[in-house]
């Protein structure tokens, strides 16, 4: 790659690229939102282009977790957005929490996994599943960004398969015993508390609270990631681990509480990975139309005009998707089948239109120059967690046959 | 501390402005309408008053009823209550006069607004409502800090900087960095729900303007790139093209 290449063509600048972005907005959904919608889909907006859009592309080249952004996330309000606010949370609907997801993920996926974390994996089960004293202990720091907490369900040999897991306690008396061992959990090595899962004695799953500090509780982080660079991701290692029997989760037992934490996730992440193709898409939408080659923008070629639409249409289906999907979160009837359809739908046209867009862009794609290339590595972890595509498609196939292909 | 924070609502600073009806009417589709820049500011200094002074903030804006998502906004922001005068805002003298009817009977320690629109741009409307109220008034108040009933201010001058100190009531035109943007925070929007916006009827309908018709101006030619090692092509742009040699 020498000398007069597109590589090397820095023309094209990419403080004028971050400061454009235009949304796009083919059918005019911005109708179905109202004013308070789009007040806050404009407030994360900004917040995301002040304080993660300048620093996104250093932090990730440097495998960097900003620690300070939990306390930013905090004040604006972006952790469990839909938590009641006699709890610290915003007390907003599904459409709020979906739209604060979709910017967030605009500007970067892992941002958004650190948001989703902490909102539908960590406060929503202590909401739904905690005690009273639980819910007032934990969730005003945990909205506040005064605490960051992890979700600890997914095991070294028990992905896809949680029901499956090995990490058990048992009653000693005045406590629980604590012991086994999660692996892929987002904001682990910086977090102060844990939800875990892990079977009684009966082999019953259940949530505990583990807090950092507990003795035989470690947060070994996991390195060399070529994908959610800026978000810091570990395991948890339990050895004994003493765990207060007040903090048992009372609310709901068996594989369908971590389960109901992961449709709210999910329904999350549907939102922000369309966030993430609307940043790849009007990046290569820009780019093309000023790019030069062969004497005209390579907007003008037809190959450029077939990606670029094929882009809209799948973004603007996923837009209505999100919508319709987010009207049936508020009114508490959307069904883990519809939120698995649009997890999958939505991350797999992300991951095509980044992987599309990265074309477009040339050699300038795989530099940090652009979002592009951190979009589809980012992308790669968001098909594959919170229930893999293939899985995705199999719960979706339980739904229409009634037969479960797996167990 | 009481204080009233006049904003405008305007297009945002990327619109493509284009006019109808025999260019006397600004298009409105498809543009986005913000909290004037040099108001938002205002509004940040006044919305930091109120946490280090146990002020009250109340946001005023002369405008129809399209303009509530932009009030609102405000309220998001901090303010606690917020008025709207039902009338557009086609004069600088007509906003003035208003906003001088309401404040004359509110008690306000300070009335903030931006240096200037950024619609017409007219920077008159601050030094009018002093005018109208017989307070003082300053411009363009890039620093404000309050001691007691008095502020110490300073101010932008031709080629220099100046600083006042002047005792409260009295009216100010804001710009940077009088107080950085806020933007407001879930917890913020969701109680801008519920804080009151008065909506009343001007007092009186006087203008002292009337609008003929609007004009873009001419478009600018587009950039040429020249080689750097090309200096003759740009000698000659610039001597038979340009005309500048």
């Amino acid at each position: 790659m020498s000398g007069n290449t597109a590589m090397a063509d820095q023309s094209i600048n990419r403080k004028s690229f971050t400061d454009a972005f235009s949304s796009p907005d083919f059918y005019e959904i911005d109708d179905l939102l109202t004013e308070e919608h789009k007040l806050i889909r404009n407030s994360i907006r900004d917040f995301v282009k002040k304080e993660i859009t300048p620093n996104i592309e250093q932090w990730c080249q440097d495998a960097h977790f900003p620690e300070e952004i939990v306390k930013k996330f905090g004040d604006i309000g972006a952790f469990g957005p839909t938590i009641p606010q006699e709890y610290g949370g915003g007390g907003l609907d599904y459409i709020s929490y979906g739209l604060i997801m979709q910017e967030i993920e605009r500007g970067d996926s892992g941002m958004r996994s650190t948001a989703s974390v902490q909102g539908s994996l960590v406060m929503y089960p202590i909401y739904k599943f905690g005690s009273e004293e639980q819910k007032k202990k934990y969730l005003p720091k945990l909205a506040s960004g005064e605490f960051l907490g992890c979700f600890g369900l997914t095991e070294p040999d028990h992905g896809s398969n949680p029901g499956g897991m090995v990490t058990n306690f048992r009653d000693a008396g005045d406590h629980f015993l604590l012991n086994g061992a999660k692996m892929w959990i987002s904001n682990s090595p910086k977090a102060d508390i844990a939800v875990v899962w892990a079977k009684n004695e009966a082999g019953r799953i259940h949530g505990l609270i583990v807090e950092r500090g507990m003795e035989g509780f470690t947060t070994p982080e996991t390195h060399n990631k070529w994908s959610l660079r800026a978000s810091c991701t570990g395991e948890l290692v339990f050895d004994n681990v003493k765990v207060p029997k007040e903090n048992l989760l009372p609310g709901k037992n068996g594989l369908g509480a971590p389960l109901m934490c992961l449709d709210s996730a999910r329904y999350g992440i549907a939102w922000g990975a369309t966030g993430a193709a609307m940043d790849c898409y009007d990046s290569a939408r820009r780019y093309a139309l000023e790019r030069v080659q062969f004497g005209k923008p390579i907007a003008s070629f037809q190959l450029m005009q077939k990606k670029l639409s094929e882009m809209l249409t799948e973004i603007t289906k996923a837009q209505l998707l999100n919508w319709k999907l987010g009207k049936m979160m508020d009114e508490g009837k959307a069904t883990t089948a519809q939120i698995s359809l649009a997890k999958r739908n939505n991350v797999d046209m992300a991951l095509k239109i980044s992987r599309e867009a990265r074309q477009m862009h040339g050699g300038m794609g795989i530099t940090g120059e652009f979002p592009i290339m951190r979009h589809m590595m980012n992308l790669e972890s968001v098909i594959t967690y919170e229930g893999t595509h293939d899985i995705h498609l199999l719960i979706l196939g339980h739904d229409i046959t009634g037969i479960a292909a797996f167990s | 501390m009481k204080i009233l924070v006049c904003i405008t609502h305007v297009p945002d600073t990327t619109s493509k402005i284009s006019f109808t009806e025999n260019n006397t009417k600004f298009d409105i589709s498809g543009v986005q309408f913000i909290i004037g820049p040099y108001d938002d500011y205002a509004l940040a200094r006044a919305v930091e008053l109120k946490e280090t002074h146990s002020a009250s903030v109340t946001v005023l804006n002369v405008g129809g009823a399209e303009t509530e998502p932009t009030i609102r906004k405000a309220l998001a922001i901090g303010a606690d209550e917020a008025i709207r005068i039902n009338a557009e805002p086609t004069d600088s003298f007509f906003v003035a006069k208003q906003i001088a009817d309401v404040a004359k009977d509110g008690g306000y320690d300070l009335i903030l607004m931006g240096r200037e629109s950024i619609d017409f741009n007219g920077g008159q409307v601050h030094g009018m409502v002093g005018e109208l109220l017989d307070l003082p008034s300053v411009s363009p108040v890039m620093q404000l800090d309050i001691e007691g009933n008095t502020a110490k201010i300073s101010r932008e001058i031709e080629g220099g900087k100046e600083s006042l100190e002047i005792g409260l009531p009295f009216v100010a035109g804001c710009q940077e960095p009088i107080a950085e943007w806020k933007i407001p925070n879930m917890r913020g929007i969701m109680s801008a729900r519920t804080k009151p916006l008065n909506v009343i009827e001007p007092s009186d309908n006087e203008k002292k303007t009337a609008l003929e018709s609007f004009e873009l101006p001419a478009e600018k030619n587009a950039v040429k790139m020249v080689d750097p090692d090309n200096v003759s092509e740009l000698v000659d742009l610039l001597k038979n093209e340009a005309k500048v040699i």
